[in-house]
C-alpha cells in the first residue's frame, strides 16, 4: 500500500530522499539530457555540411564585352557590373527588402525590383523604400588572365572601383 | 420489395461475420443507437447524442464539416498527384506540366487539388469566424479555440510548402520572399532560414525539404489536431447550442 505509506516513504531528514525520488530523479535527469542531445543532433543533422550550390565567385568576363558607361545584369548569377568613366565595380542584384531580382531600366537610369518597387541608383544607392539598405559592392578583381572577377559572398564598404 | 430489402439488409447484420466487426448489433433502442457510435473507432470521437438544434444549419453553417471535407479531398488527390510528381529540380516543373497535359484525368486532380486547397483555407477563416461571432470559444472550449488556431497555421504552412512544388517563377519568387521573411526573426532568423532552405538560396534542397514537409508532416500535424479537435467537441459538451443556461460546466 504505497499510497497509505506515503507520510512514511518521505525521509525525517531533509537531504535524505527516498529510493523512490532517487529513481524519479535519476529518470527525469537522464530523459533531459538525451532531449537535449536529440535536439543537438536534430539540430546537426538538418544544417547541411556540404553544399552543392554554384560557386560565389563568378567570372565576368573580358572587361572590354562592357561597353562605357553600361549597367549590365546578368541574372543566373544575381550581379550587375557597372562600367563608368572611373572604372568598374560590381553590384549585387538581390533586392535588400525581399530578395527578389532587382533590373537596370536604362530609360531611367535606376535599378528598380519588380517585387515591393523598391528603387537604387546606379551605385547602388536607395531612392526609394521599402529596402532598407542599399545594394552591396561586391569584391571584384582582375584575374591574370585579364578576365573580371567577382565574389558574391564578399561584400566591400569602401566603394572601390577597377581601374584598366 | 422494400420489405425483403429490408429482411436481407437485418439478416445481413445478425451475421456471425458481420457481428464479429460491428458489435453493436441490430435495434432500434437508444442503447443500440449509442453503441454503434460509441463502439467505432472513427465514430467515438463525436458525441453519442447531440442537441437537434446543433445539427441545423443555422448554428454552423457545417462549416467545420466542409472544411474536413475540403482536407479529405486534399489527402486523396494530393496522394494521387504524387505518383507523377518528382521532387527534382529537372523534373519537378515538366512533372507538372505532365499532370496537365499528358495523364489523363491529371488536370483535373491537379486542379480539384489546387482549389480545394484555396477553398480550405476560406473555410477555415470562415469556420473561425461564425466560431468567433456566435461566442462558441468561450468556456468549456476555449482549449478547443487554441487547437483551432493551431489547425489555422498548419493549413496556412501546408498552403506555403505546396506553393513551392509546382516549381515556376512565381513559386520560386514566393518562397523566395517568404523565407527572407522568416529570416527576419530576431537573433536565429538567418539560420531558421538556412534550417528552412536547407541551404543558401532556393534550391535542390528546398524543394525536397518542403515537399515532405508538405506531403508527409505537415499532414500527420493536421490529422493528429483535427482528431483532437473533434474529440475536444464531446469532451466540451457537444457543438455550442447557443444558450448559456443549458451548458454543462460554463463558468
Amino acid at each position: 500500500m504505497p499510497e497509505n505509506d506515503k507520510s512514511k516513504s518521505v525521509p525525517d531528514s531533509p537531504e535524505e530522499m527516498s529510493r523512490r525520488q532517487f529513481f524519479i530523479k535519476i529518470g527525469v535527469t537522464s530523459m533531459a539530457i538525451a532531449a537535449a542531445g536529440t535536439a543537438a543532433f536534430s539540430y546537426e543533422y538538418l544544417s547541411p555540411n556540404v553544399l552543392y550550390e554554384p560557386s560565389p565567385i563568378v567570372d565576368a568576363g573580358k572587361p572590354d564585352h562592357y561597353p562605357p558607361d553600361s549597367v549590365t545584369l546578368d541574372p543566373q548569377t544575381a550581379i550587375y557590373v557597372v562600367r563608368t568613366g572611373e572604372g568598374f565595380f560590381a553590384l549585387s542584384a538581390i533586392c535588400t527588402h525581399l530578395g527578389c531580382l532587382t533590373a537596370y531600366k536604362s530609360d531611367l537610369a535606376i535599378i528598380a525590383c519588380p517585387c515591393h518597387g523598391s528603387k537604387f541608383n546606379r551605385e547602388g544607392v536607395k531612392i526609394e523604400g521599402p529596402a532598407p539598405r542599399p545594394l552591396p559592392w561586391l569584391r571584384m578583381w582582375m584575374s591574370d588572365e585579364g578576365n573580371l572577377m567577382v565574389d558574391r559572398s564578399q561584400a566591400i564598404v569602401s566603394k572601390q572601383v577597377v581601374r584598366i | 420489395m422494400a420489405n425483403t430489402l429490408d429482411q436481407f439488409v437485418d439478416q445481413l447484420r445478425e451475421n456471425r461475420i458481420w457481428r464479429s466487426i460491428f458489435r453493436s448489433g441490430t435495434g432500434e433502442s437508444n442503447l443500440h443507437k449509442s453503441l454503434v457510435v460509441q463502439q467505432n473507432v472513427f465514430l467515438h470521437l463525436f458525441s453519442i447524442k447531440a442537441r437537434r438544434r446543433t445539427l441545423e444549419f443555422r448554428a454552423t453553417w457545417y462549416l467545420g464539416a466542409v472544411t474536413f471535407g475540403t482536407f479529405m479531398i486534399l489527402v486523396i488527390t494530393g496522394v494521387l498527384l504524387m505518383l507523377y510528381y518528382h521532387p527534382s529540380v529537372p523534373q519537378a516543373y515538366a512533372d507538372m506540366k505532365d499532370l496537365q497535359y499528358v495523364v489523363s484525368s491529371g488536370v483535373f486532380l491537379r486542379n480539384l487539388h489546387r482549389w480545394s486547397a484555396h477553398a480550405m483555407v476560406f473555410l477555415v477563416f470562415a469556420h473561425m469566424f461564425k466560431v468567433f461571432y456566435r461566442g462558441a470559444y468561450r468556456t468549456p472550449r476555449e482549449f478547443n479555440w487554441v487547437i483551432g488556431v493551431i489547425l489555422l497555421l498548419v493549413t496556412l504552412l501546408l498552403s506555403y510548402t505546396g506553393y513551392l512544388l509546382p516549381w515556376d517563377q512565381l513559386a520560386y519568387w514566393a518562397v523566395t520572399v517568404g523565407s527572407n521573411i522568416a529570416s527576419a526573426v530576431p537573433l536565429i532568423g538567418a539560420k531558421l532560414r538556412f534550417l528552412m532552405l536547407g541551404g543558401t538560396a532556393v534550391n535542390a534542397n528546398a524543394l525536397l525539404r518542403f515537399y515532405v514537409l508538405h506531403c508527409v508532416i505537415l499532414p500527420l500535424f493536421a490529422i493528429l489536431f483535427i482528431a483532437v479537435h473533434f474529440w475536444r467537441i464531446r469532451k466540451d459538451g457537444g457543438i455550442y447550442a447557443g444558450d448559456q443556461s443549458s451548458e454543462v460546466g460554463s463558468r
